[in-house]
């Protein structure tokens, strides 16, 4: 069995290898023009992909679930709810769409608010069966899913086909100004997420022996709830919902490493997703001809990975 | 010195434990017993701060407990349930230095590494501490988990049913090194037992409790006897001495 690190060093030679692909194969149209085009995709990836790798994992300690992320809890359907609502009520011409800033900052707000009932009302004291988390995760999801879907019957076409730019993950036309704020902000919740690492390690004992060693751990709980929920919003709002990136990227992760320590799974997971997003993004441009986006690819794999969990799951319980 | 002082809490309409009020022997193994549902495990769990208290305190040598720092709280009391399932796979030694992690914050140095080996040495693990702990039996896991409290070298240890689902030879072996720790390291365990007879040998003091009330406290001589025990279990008991060791025969009582 190889050693982490060696493992570590691996999958960074191949994102590396992922981002100098990305950054100068086939580049055409001048390559002062395509150039910097390129390098802007590439962080805007970098960035989506650690903060979802660093999210996904943290979560899944504290909920102790390996199958939930917030992006399946319904975090993603609160982005669309949101989009659409805004282009339903207010139009395609209103301050919230023109406004890129503005409409960064209530998609994320409403995300993170969302998140927080949520947890409020599913993590109470009274602990929940897995499954029925999963379940009322899922039905929420739908259920609002299903109200977005119900909005867009009823919007103008040409509104929809503006709206519908915004529901797909895209890398191929991010916004530099909102790069620079998701930065920001994914730097400053790093800042704090990697103090906390060995906090984390100690949560995955679960919380009685967690607490016995010093964690205040439902405060804890909470603040890692939120630091992953923003994380997730300002990737969402920034590039839109990649449900299930998350998912694939720390089981992989768990699988790969089989350690307990969470600097590696997070520094794994994000190198991981780094690979999935940029390598993805490569194959729909060369290989695809851009006749297809990286989140169908992704949740297309990242759907079956999902139903594949599962089923382990439930044989491993029966 | 721990004093717990009216303790209360309800879950619902239930009231699981009901105004007990005592004080818990430094230097000293103390044993609670009583039926089930008694609230042993709820007092426990209260008292190490793992669940919070409806109504009462519990003091740490006359300081509340909720106003201490958590890692203070964690370098002076350790608690180890009775439910340890984790969904990680550790080895011995690794699980065992996590026990040092209110003092080393997960960076150990030459002295936690020394807590460990002693810890290890102590339950007997030293030659399976490469192991993982999803390859050890339960009795060995158990010995794994309480290597890790005794790393955290903490004054009092407070242990809920650690017997639980052991063997006899296994049980036995627990209840000596529980000994060894208060004869002689000066450590203070409190114990939720529910086999009597291992309260009756092993403890110096019993805490029997019987629908969340506190029934009787004392050295252990006074509460193994019939007439006591009858309050707290309603059955006859009789107490047979065997080796200096009172021991109940219940198995074939008429009430």
């Amino acid at each position: 069995m190889r050693k982490n690190s060696t493992k570590l060093i691996i999958l960074a030679v191949i994102a590396l290898i992922c981002m100098l692909l990305f950054a100068f194969y086939n580049i055409q149209g001048g390559f002062s023009y395509a150039f910097p085009k390129r390098l802007e995709r590439l962080f805007a990836m970098v960035i989506t992909g650690t903060a979802i790798a660093y999210a996904t994992v943290a979560f899944q300690t504290v909920t102790r679930n390996r199958l939930l992320t917030p992006s399946v809890m319904g975090i993603d359907s609160m982005y669309e709810i949101v989009q659409t609502i805004i282009y339903f009520a207010l139009g395609s011409s209103s301050i919230f769409v023109v406004s890129r800033y503005l409409n960064f900052g209530v998609s994320i707000i409403a995300m993170v608010l969302f998140a927080l009932i949520l947890y409020r009302f599913l993590f109470r004291a009274d602990k929940h069966p897995i499954f029925l988390l999963l379940l009322a995760g899922m039905i929420i999801g739908t259920l609002l899913g299903s109200l977005v879907t119900f909005m867009q019957v009823i919007i103008d076409p040409v509104e929809y086909e503006s709206l519908q730019a915004r529901l797909f993950a895209s890398f191929m036309n991010v916004k530099t100004e909102l790069l620079f704020i998701s930065a920001g902000i994914v730097a400053l919740a790093f800042l704090y997420g990697t103090r906390i690492l060995h906090k984390l390690d100690v949560m995955s004992l679960g919380r009685d022996n967690a607490i016995n060693l010093g964690i205040s751990y439902d405060k804890m709980v909470l603040r890692i709830l939120i630091l992953s929920s923003v994380l997730i919003a300002v990737s969402t709002a920034l590039v839109g919902p990649i449900t299930f990136l998350g998912l694939i990227v720390s089981n992989l992760a768990y699988q790969y490493f089989a350690t307990y320590k969470h600097s590696v799974l997070i520094i794994g997971a994000s190198l991981i997703s780094i690979i999935a997003l940029v390598g993805g993004q490569f194959l729909v441009l060369h290989v695809f001809n851009l006749t297809t986006t990286i989140s169908v690819i992704i949740n297309f794999i990242g759907g079956l990975y999902f139903i594949y969990l599962l089923l382990k799951e439930s044989r491993k319980a029966g | 010195m721990i004093e717990i002082k009216g303790l209360s809490k309800s879950f619902g309409k239930k009231t699981v434990v009901e105004d007990v009020t005592l004080k818990i022997q430094a230097k000293a193994i103390t044993s609670f017993i009583g039926p089930n549902g008694a609230g042993k495990s709820t007092l426990l769990s209260m008292v190490s701060r793992l669940l919070d208290a409806d109504t009462g305190e519990v003091l740490l040598d006359q300081s509340d407990v909720k106003k201490m720092k958590s890692d203070a709280f964690a370098k002076r009391v350790a608690i180890l349930k009775q439910a340890n399932h984790l969904n990680i796979r550790l080895t011995v030694r690794e699980l065992v230095s996590f026990g040092r992690y209110p003092y080393s914050k997960g960076r150990l140095n030459k002295e936690d590494q020394k807590f460990v080996d002693q810890a290890l040495e102590y339950m007997n693990l030293t030659d399976m501490q490469d192991k993982f702990l999803d390859e050890l039996s339960g009795g060995q896991k158990q010995r794994a988990f309480i290597s890790m409290v005794i790393a955290q070298d903490t004054d009092y240890i407070l242990l809920d049913e650690p017997l639980n689902n052991l063997d006899m030879k296994h049980s036995v072996q627990i209840m000596k090194i529980l000994r060894k720790l208060v004869d002689e390291l000066g450590k203070t365990v409190v114990i939720v037992l529910h086999d009597i007879n291992f309260a009756s040998v092993y403890s110096d003091r019993i805490v029997a409790l019987k629908d969340g009330r506190l029934v009787k406290d004392g050295p252990t001589h006074e509460i193994i006897n019939s007439d006591a025990l009858r309050e707290v279990y309603d059955m006859h008991i009789p107490v047979q001495v065997q080796d200096g060791c009172r021991i109940c025969v219940y198995f074939n009582s008429h009430n």
